[in-house]
Formats: structure tokens, sequence, C-alpha cells
């Protein structure tokens, strides 16, 4: 079991994808890149062929809403986890609020069904391809997408609601 | 007369007609230790196909982060696995640490140590227990859970909580371990392993079981770790994946142990995963408490760590950091912070993205039960009804982890 650094695997993200990755950071140690929602699926493919990285583990994935972002609204973080060299990578893809379409993942990890499902439960993000794209949490009939920055949770200091109706 | 008419069709047609049965195997049944439904399309007792409809304890706990202080998250992380809520809460301030950068001191860590391994005790006594009683073995459970109430009593002890403990704090524990609390847990340490053994000798060869769970339910390793699966579910099926000692947090890598593993990953490899792990916590548990290094129980970080409640009183620091972190006016860096613990059921992630607020922006649970029911109906199709009962609690599917 070779330990891999991130330095290595940095420069082996480079030397595979060239400018398709951009914007690497390490945060606390973790390598997060960024790249665009065409490349997602081959480079999740690659990193899973990969005979050197061999990243064939999907930690997990999750939606993400910056609402200030103009164009790059939302977006998804894949963590993926390559067992036998013992190191995380996290992508990251954004894409524009009204054009929330990314291929699926499904067909490489069949973990990704479900976390997809929530994606779209939570944020509305429509994957492409995938076998079931229902609501998993919410209810079917639900409108919104409720993990959106626009829906807030409720001020706590508000005072405008009565009492008797509320048991407070 | 209509019907011995079709009768006469169907019989002289020579193609053979599947009557299927739907049949909806919760979302409240007995047999499924939590509210979650399955569609079961049978075949007389065999499943064809079954549909999992999830969601009906979803507290938004993802949404409700948003708009919490850091200390204020803590209770929810206790509602998720609530069968080893400490090693959740345990998670959730090691990621807030990392974010903080606090360095916590030994002794905290040897404290966190042990309670997350009697943590996993309790979470794999009830899972064990109850797939005994879902094969028919009453006794058993109520055994041990005799043993699973000192765990809570000790949990009692350390923080005054028993099921949802919200336990610790930024930086370390909330109180030392008392006198009481030490000699409790050695208690535990004396008069546990006796409980285990009888418990074992009740279970691992007896014919009844053995035939009940073995080869039940199997998956292999190449479709588990597809699956996502993590913790003693994938360690059955083969693969020694363990965070901690893959990425050891909290000083897990003072400490001696094994990783047991299975072979065919079926609800006999689990359930002796399970089992083996206990002992295995034992041994982690007795060596914390052998070399309990002496020191303080915290980490020295007056911004994030609440004053003693005499000095509030007294002294116009203690009093200010007081008002800070009770009110939540802690800014927290802007940064992405991914940590991860092995729970009870397998890695157990937090995943906080923070834009320099007082709240996450962002926090995103990597919930194992979640990831890893999705493949019940592939595990299921083809077994009986009765088997699936046992393949869903040998996975030990805990509903307010599957649905957070």
């Amino acid at each position: 079991m070779a330990e891999i650094t991130n330095e290595q695997l940095i420069a082996r993200l480079q030397e595979k994808f060239g400018d398709q990755v951009f914007d690497i950071q390490e945060p606390y140690g973790l390598v997060t890149v960024t790249t665009t929602r065409e490349n997602i699926i081959p480079m999740l493919q690659a990193l899973y062929d990969d005979e050197v990285l061999q990243m064939q583990f999907l930690t997990t994935m999750c939606g993400m809403h910056f609402p200030d972002n103009k164009g790059q609204e939302l977006g998804v973080v894949y963590h993926v986890h390559s067992l036998q060299n013992n190191i995380r990578l996290r992508i990251k893809i954004f894409f524009p609020e009204d054009d929330a379409v990314v291929p699926t993942a499904t067909n490489l990890y069949a973990t990704a069904n479900w976390m997809e499902r929530e994606a779209w439960d939570f944020y509305g993000i429509r994957f492409e391809g995938h076998p079931n794209l229902i609501r998993i949490l919410n209810v079917e009939e639900m409108e919104v997408f409720p993990m959106r920055k626009e829906f807030p949770l409720e001020d706590q200091t508000r005072e405008d609601k009565i009492n008797t109706f509320f048991g407070r | 007369m209509e019907l011995a008419k079709q009768n006469t069709e169907l019989n002289t047609t020579d193609t053979f007609i599947q009557d299927l049965t739907t049949l909806n195997l919760g979302p409240t049944h007995p047999a499924t230790h939590g509210i979650f439904q399955n569609i079961l399309q049978m075949d007389g007792e065999k499943i064809v196909s079954g549909v999992p409809t999830i969601g009906y304890i979803h507290r938004a706990f993802e949404k409700i982060a948003e708009r919490r202080n850091f200390y204020q998250i803590t209770p929810l992380t206790d509602r998720m696995n609530y069968c080893s809520s400490p090693i959740n809460n345990m998670g959730w301030w090691m990621t807030v640490e990392k974010l903080l950068g606090v360095t916590v001191p030994k002794r905290a860590e040897y404290i966190r140590v042990i309670v997350m391994e009697l943590a996993r005790i309790a979470d794999h006594l009830i899972c064990n227990s109850i797939l005994g009683v879902d094969t028919g073995a009453f006794s058993g459970f109520l055994y041990v859970f005799q043993e699973r109430e000192k765990i809570y009593e000790i949990y009692e002890e350390i923080c005054g909580a028993r099921l949802t403990t919200n336990m610790g704090r930024v930086g370390g524990m909330e109180r030392d371990l008392s006198p009481v609390a030490i000699q409790k847990i050695r208690d535990f340490l004396r008069d546990f392993p006796k409980v285990m053994q009888e418990f074992e000798t009740m279970f691992n060869r007896n014919r009844i079981f053995v035939d009940r769970v073995e080869g039940v339910g199997p998956i292999t390793a190449e479709r588990a770790l597809n699956y996502g699966f993590t913790g003693p579910n994938l360690r059955a099926a083969g693969v020694d994946y363990d965070v901690r000692v893959m990425n050891p947090y909290s000083s897990y890598q003072d400490f001696e142990f094994e990783i047991p593993v299975g072979t065919k990953g079926d609800t006999y490899d689990r359930f002796m995963v399970r089992n083996e792990e206990i002992w295995q916590s034992l041994r982690i548990i007795q060596q914390a408490m052998d070399n309990l290094p002496e020191g303080p129980f915290h980490a020295d970080a007056p911004e994030y760590y609440l004053p003693p409640k005499q000095d509030v009183y007294r002294n116009m620091e203690a009093l200010i950091y007081h008002f800070k972190i009770v009110m939540g006016e802690i800014d927290a860096p802007a940064g992405e912070v991914y940590h991860s613990v092995e729970g009870g059921n397998g890695e157990l992630g937090f995943y906080l993205v923070s834009d320099g607020g007082r709240t996450p922006y962002r926090l995103h649970f990597r919930r194992p039960c979640f990831i890893y029911y999705q493949a019940y109906p592939e595990m299921v199709v083809g077994t009986q009804l009765s088997d699936a009962i046992v393949i869903l609690s040998s996975m030990n599917v805990i509903a307010g982890e599957l649905d957070a």
C-alpha cells in the first residue's frame, strides 16, 4: 500500500487533465479541485481506471448553492477516496441555476443513485441519465427545493406570531 | 360461472401466469426497527423486487444547521444514529476543532476514545441482539441489554444524559471523568466479558441461528465498495477499511487493536464481525484506561471553551467569553473541512463549509446508513420474507441516521 502525497496527486491530476482542472487548493490537507460539468464524468472514470491513483470509492456527494455567484449559483461536490493509496480528493463543479443539469454518475457508482436523488430533492439539480430521479426524503408533492438559500429558516426573533396558536 | 369459464380458458393456454403479490413491509412494522417502508413484489414467499421508501423521520438537519451556532448542532447529531450518539457528537466536535484549529490535549482525546468505544459496544450490542430476536432468540437480547444499561449509566455519569448525550465541548470534554465514572467503567470492563462470552456461546455455533443467517443476503466486496458500504458491513465482505486505522483521529494510533473481516459478506459474517469488534473495543477501552494521561481535559482555548462558572461571576474576561460563546458570537474562519470518524455503522463524515460567519454555510452529513441502505433491494431479491427481515436487522439500518 503505497501512500501518495498531495503533491503527487496534484501533479498526476495536472498531467492527466491539464487545464480541465483549475482552482487547485488544499484546505485542511484535502486536495480540492474544480472542473466543468462536461468533464466530471470522464474525470471520475479516469480516476477510477487510473492504475496509480485507483480512486474507486465515492465517499459522498452533495449539492451546494451560492446565490451570489451569478452564472455559477449551484454546485455539486464529490468526495472520492482511494482506499488503496489512502488519499481523498474533492471535486467541485458549478453551473447556472436556470440550467441545473449534470450528467449522472450512477453508471460508475451504484452509490451515487440516492446521493443524486438527495441533491435533486434539496437543490433541484437534474441528473441526466439517472434511472429514477424522484424526491427521496421530502414528499413527492413538494414544489420547491428547500435547501436553496432563497428559503431561509424562520427568524427566531420574530414577534408577530400569536402565542395561543403556537403554544409559546 | 363466469369464473369457471375464465379458468377453463386459462387452462387451455400453455403459458404459466405468474401471480405476484404486493406486500407493504412498513412504514410501521414491528420487524423493521424504525419507520421505513419497503414495497415488495412477492411470488409466494419469495421476493421478486423491492422498492424502499425513506424519509418518514426526515427532520432537515442540514437546513437547520445552517442557522445554528456550532455548539447548537451537537444535539442534532445526537439524533442521527441514536444508538451511538457519543460517536456522532465527538465526530462533530472534531470537525469544528479542525476548522478552528484547536488542539485537544491527550487526556481529553483518551476520554473521547473511551466514550466512543463504549458507544460502539452499545451500538453493536443492539444490532446483534435484535438480530437474535428476529431469528427467534429473545433471551440474548434481554441479557445484553442489562449491560447496555450500564453503558448508559456511564454516559450519565460523564455528561448527565443517556440516549441523546450532547457530550463534549469544542476542545475537549465538559468535565473530567469523575471517580464514580472511572469506577463504573472499570466495573464494566470486569463484568462485561463474561456476559459477552455467554452471548457468543448462545449464538455463534447455535445450529438454529446459523441455519437462519448463514449465506443469507451476501454481498461481494466489489459490489459493497461500489455501493459505498463502510463499517462492519463492508468488513464482513472482506475489505479491511476502518477510518480509525486509515485516518487515525483522537489518538487512535496509540492503541493496539485488530480489524476483524469476514469472507462472504452474509448475515452471519456481519454478526461475527460486530461481535469481534466488541472485543476489540474492550481492548481499546482497557488500554485507554490503563494509560489515561494526566493533564487538562480540555484545550486552553478561552474564546471557544466555556469558562468555569465561578469565574463568570468574578472575572471580566470570563464573563465576556461566556456571553460570546453562549450567544454564538464566534466568527469561524472561512474554509471547508471534511472530517470522518468510524461510527457504529461506518464512515460518518461531516462536510462543513464555512463562509466566515457564525453558522455553517453548508453542512452535509455523510450518513453510512443512508448510503448502504440503497443496496437493500439488491440483497433481498430472491430471498424469502423472513430472510429480508434478518438482512435488514443485520445491516443495522437506523432510521434517524437514514433520514437525518
